[in-house]
């Protein structure tokens, strides 16, 4: 039953990461930056979150929307006053940028809400008084938190995949992405649609910081930045740009880190799944499911 | 003789002044007794994040890749460094050679790692590369957080990794102790040494670039295809240039943990990275200069700032995003570059007068 | 010294690429059955082709027809799917670009590429890479044989850059020229290497008549003062029919044709698919 239940777990924490890699994903895919800010996005929505539910005694569903209003007018923000002057800007003075915003968020975290951990109500999603449900005459138990994010995270890649493939907007940012300036004499507006992919990342930053604390219910300031790093590296290894690569890339990432905890060790987790990752890397050098490009001599 | 005063030249010169005079004025202040503690004891760290961030200057700036995981061989050189110098403590009695040493062990240390990283990580491109060189970076600091160390009292290592190795026997010293780290350090680090280095770096990347070693990698920087095409081989070079600025940052590591007492591996982690690489954007790509007042400036702020105390780390984040936009925006920079063209032309013209 | 010597003896064939039972001496170039394919496209199939040791041989045809395909051929930029390339009688088939670059091709690119970043003198410098041999540590340390061969560098890069007329803006940053003047440090950077043939790709391209008339001169003057081969792509039909000695055609991967200026000229098929396109 280790098996099934480490795979299970790592099922899990892989939907966290493939939400939060699809946030990468699409903006980088998009305004071609990588958005170091992110992590902290999550942590935010994580603590809106945690005070709707915890201060003002909130429903759940309330909590999570709040949160992700919040993180959407945030993320829209962000990139307004930090990242569209940047527009035409080395990429590298982009990054940099970001990563003074995730400074920024982090500092101003830790002085609204301080370092000292808060613990997100673990029972956060009962049914019935129940946490989880057990199946094989009980051998194997399945929290709820864990079914949700499962559930979440196929909704979330569905809904994403329908709405780039079929919908006007959809195809607007695709279309962005594969090439700005023929995309605006197309009539496409261009800003509009990174601001509304910039959004859509945001408010998906929002679910995974519930979702991540439901799970890890220790709350603090930095409590994105670990699995920021992590999602971003399922970015890069499902392919970065690409919206599927980055769901395979978060849910391999994920199952891979809970195998290496059960199976080989647990401090040396991290060292062993980015290992794992640097090999697949030199195998399939732009990610699982990236697009080769050929320069054009 | 016209050649030596070329622009390239008055810029390597005015970087080595700077950092002399520094040096002095530091050194007549601490004689003086002028200097107040605080920034006294600023002055190693100082020292260290500058040759850090000149030596990913050369990975960054001069052969023009991203790189996340470079604290990864400050990581190395640290521990390295601290494990020569508690071991040699009893056969090098001078404190100078011994940190000499400690130095240079670091540095070889930290080269063979750049080697072993390189062989990968050079073999992909942009942002695939940066993500595997803060990979690697991840890695050192999980193994280093797990890594057990003893000395027996025949002088025999014993190595463990994740639990302390068990054929230590008793009498035995543990160097490094997990995710302890090192304790016990003797602080042997001195500015001196700190300026030494920085200079002797300095040498080293701006002699490099000069040479036909630094043309190539420069050259694979600008256009790989091309280079390729007048006979560069663009594994040698990019590895040459990955591997020296892994060196000289595996010495600024040794130099850097033997100024404190303990020494663990959770001080060398992402963090570290992205605020040595804040370092060489904000002082430019490529501009050493740029590099060494970057880097002195912004370890010093988050010291002098102290007065607003909780506020400090939030201010250094809001000036970080003031100064990319304001110096990478197009209309700000259109404004600014005004500002300079004015005061240039106001100067020229009161040159002509004075003819 | 021996190669030049060796080449003034050989007679310049007058239509190299025409009959390859012509050159008297060994040629620079040999193209047997040369092809790549990209997913099943034959961007170039079959292609067959000589040129002899001081010949200015000319490449043409239509867009798209895969002219710059055969240059990053022989460059192996891009590794050929099949067929065979001897350069100077050796067989390039195990080589990359930068040991082709050795054995004494050189090139230059139809988009730019210059190291747009360094000085235009640095440029020609790195390209003379592997004509010096000082280690990384002579470099660093400063000795005696890194200034006795950077000091030959440097009068050999302002001599090539003389000699195109370019060295009063050896200091000045590459990227900073004008177009005409990146075309020609791109010459003097190949240049640099001491080819023994050298591909220019439409390096009068974007430039004006009297560029174009100074340019045909110094492609001349370079045949002639280091007697190598010069081979090149170019739309402007004046210079092609007036410096090349010997003309490929080719359209949709394919030899259409190949003579002498004057054969090109009167070809049917030639005119049919490329002079006479232009004109009606």
């Amino acid at each position: 039953m280790t098996f099934l239940s480490s795979l299970i777990s790592g099922i899990s924490l892989g939907s966290v990461y493939a939400i939060i890699a699809l946030g990468y994903t699409m903006v980088y895919g998009i305004a071609k930056m990588l958005n170091f800010a992110h992590g902290d996005v999550i942590m935010v929505g994580a603590y809106v979150c945690y005070f709707a539910f915890n201060s003002f005694g909130l429903p759940w569903y309330i909590g999570v929307l709040l949160s992700m209003i919040i993180c959407t007018i945030l993320g829209v923000v962000i990139e307004k006053l930090a990242y569209k002057p940047l527009r035409a800007a080395a990429s590298l003075a982009v990054l940099i940028t970001a990563i003074g915003v995730s400074y920024f968020l982090q500092n101003a975290a830790l002085l609204l809400w301080s370092s000292s951990p808060k613990s997100f109500p673990q029972k956060f999603f009962n049914i019935g008084g129940k946490s989880g449900f057990t199946i094989f005459d009980g051998k194997l138990e399945i929290s709820y938190t864990i079914l949700v994010t499962i559930i979440c995270c196929v909704v979330i890649m569905i809904a994403l995949t329908l709405f780039t493939e079929k919908t006007k907007l959809g195809k607007a940012m695709r279309a962005v992405s594969e090439n700005k300036e023929a995309a605006q004499l197309m009539g496409i507006n261009v800003n509009r649609t990174i601001s509304i992919t910039f959004a859509i990342g945001s408010g998906l930053a929002a679910i995974a910081g519930v979702l991540l604390c439901s799970a890890y219910p220790i709350l603090q300031p930095t409590t994105g930045s670990m699995p920021g790093i992590k999602a971003f590296t399922a970015a890069v290894f499902g392919g970065i740009g690409s919206i599927p690569g980055a769901f395979l890339g978060g849910l391999l990432l994920g199952i891979l880190e809970s195998f290496t905890k059960f199976y080989l060790s647990t401090q040396l987790a991290d060292a062993i799944v980015f290992g794992i990752l640097i090999v697949m890397l030199l195998i399939k050098p732009t990610g699982l499911l990236g697009k080769k490009i050929m320069e054009k001599v | 003789m016209k050649k030596l005063l070329r622009k390239d030249n008055i810029k390597n010169l005015s970087s080595y002044i700077l950092v002399i005079v520094a040096f002095v004025v530091c050194q007549i202040l601490i004689g003086a007794k002028a200097m107040p503690s605080m920034y006294q004891s600023l002055l190693i760290p100082v020292c260290v994040y500058i040759v850090m961030a000149l030596s990913l200057n050369l990975t960054v700036g001069i052969l023009g890749e991203l790189s996340l995981g470079h604290a990864g061989f400050m990581s190395v050189g640290a521990f390295t460094g601290v494990a020569i110098a508690l071991a040699l403590k009893e056969v090098i009695t001078a404190t100078w050679l011994l940190l000499a040493v400690a130095m240079v062990c670091g540095a070889i240390m930290a080269a063979i790692f750049g080697v072993i990283i390189g062989i990968p990580v050079l073999r992909l491109k942009g942002d695939y590369l940066a993500i595997v060189t803060l990979a690697f970076g991840e890695i050192i600091k999980s193994l280093f957080t797990n890594l057990y160390m003893g000395i027996d009292p025949e002088g025999g290592f014993h190595i463990g990794l994740i639990t302390k190795p068990e054929d230590l026997v008793e009498g035995s010293k543990m160097l490094i102790n997990g995710s302890i780290g090192i304790s016990g350090v003797q602080k042997i680090s001195t500015f001196t040494a700190g300026f030494i280095l920085i200079i002797i770096s300095l040498i080293i990347i701006f002699n490099t670039v000069k040479s036909r070693t630094g043309r190539a990698i420069m050259a694979i920087r600008d256009n790989r295809i091309a280079a390729e095409c007048v006979g560069i081989n663009i594994t040698k070079y990019k590895m040459t240039a990955f591997v020296l600025s892994a060196a000289i940052a595996g010495a600024a590591g040794a130099l850097y943990s033997l100024n404190y007492s303990t020494i663990s591996a959770t001080k060398f982690d992402f963090n570290t990275s992205i605020l040595i690489l804040v370092f060489v954007v904000l002082g430019g790509q490529g501009n050493m200069i740029g590099s060494i007042i970057a880097a002195a400036v912004l370890t010093i702020l988050p010291e002098a700032l102290r007065q607003f105390a909780d506020y400090r780390m939030l201010v250094y984040a809001i000036v970080l995003i003031l100064i990319m936009l304001a110096t990478n925006n197009p209309t700000l920079k259109m404004f600014f570059d005004k500002i300079k063209k004015a005061i240039r032309f106001k100067k020229k013209e009161e040159a002509k007068e004075d003819m | 010294m021996e190669i030049k010597d060796k080449a003034k003896m050989i007679p310049i064939p007058s239509s190299g690429i025409l009959n390859e039972n012509d050159i008297g001496k060994q040629p620079i170039l040999e193209c047997i059955n040369l092809g790549i394919e990209f997913g099943g496209l034959k961007a170039v199939d079959n292609f067959n082709l000589t040129i002899g040791r001081t010949e200015i041989a000319g490449l043409i045809g239509p867009n798209g027809a895969g002219k710059t395909t055969i240059f990053n051929l022989l460059t192996k930029v891009y590794q050929p799917t099949h067929g065979t390339i001897l350069l100077d009688g050796k067989d390039t088939h195990n080589m990359n670009t930068v040991q082709v670059s050795r054995a004494g091709i050189a090139r230059t690119f139809q988009n730019i590429r210059l190291f747009s970043n360094m000085s235009v003198e640095d440029n020609v410098k790195v390209a003379m890479n592997n004509s010096m041999n000082y280690s990384l540590a002579e470099g660093i340390l400063r000795l005696p044989r890194y200034w006795g061969q950077e000091k030959k560098a440097h009068n050999k890069a302002i001599e090539l850059l003389d000699f195109m007329g370019m060295a009063d803006v050896a200091d000045v940053k590459a990227g900073s020229l004008p177009y005409g003047a990146q075309r020609r440090i791109e010459i003097v950077r190949a240049l640099a290497t001491d080819p023994k043939l050298l591909l220019l790709d439409e390096p009068a391209a974007g430039m004006n008549p009297s560029e174009t008339e100074e340019l045909m001169h110094n492609i001349k003057k370079i045949r002639d003062e280091f007697q190598i081969a010069v081979m090149l792509i170019e739309h402007d039909m004046n210079l092609v029919m007036g410096i090349c000695e010997g003309i490929c055609v080719i359209n949709f991967g394919k030899v259409l044709a190949k003579g002498t200026p004057e054969q090109i000229a009167s070809n049917p098929a030639v005119i049919e698919a490329y002079l006479g396109s232009s004109d009606d």
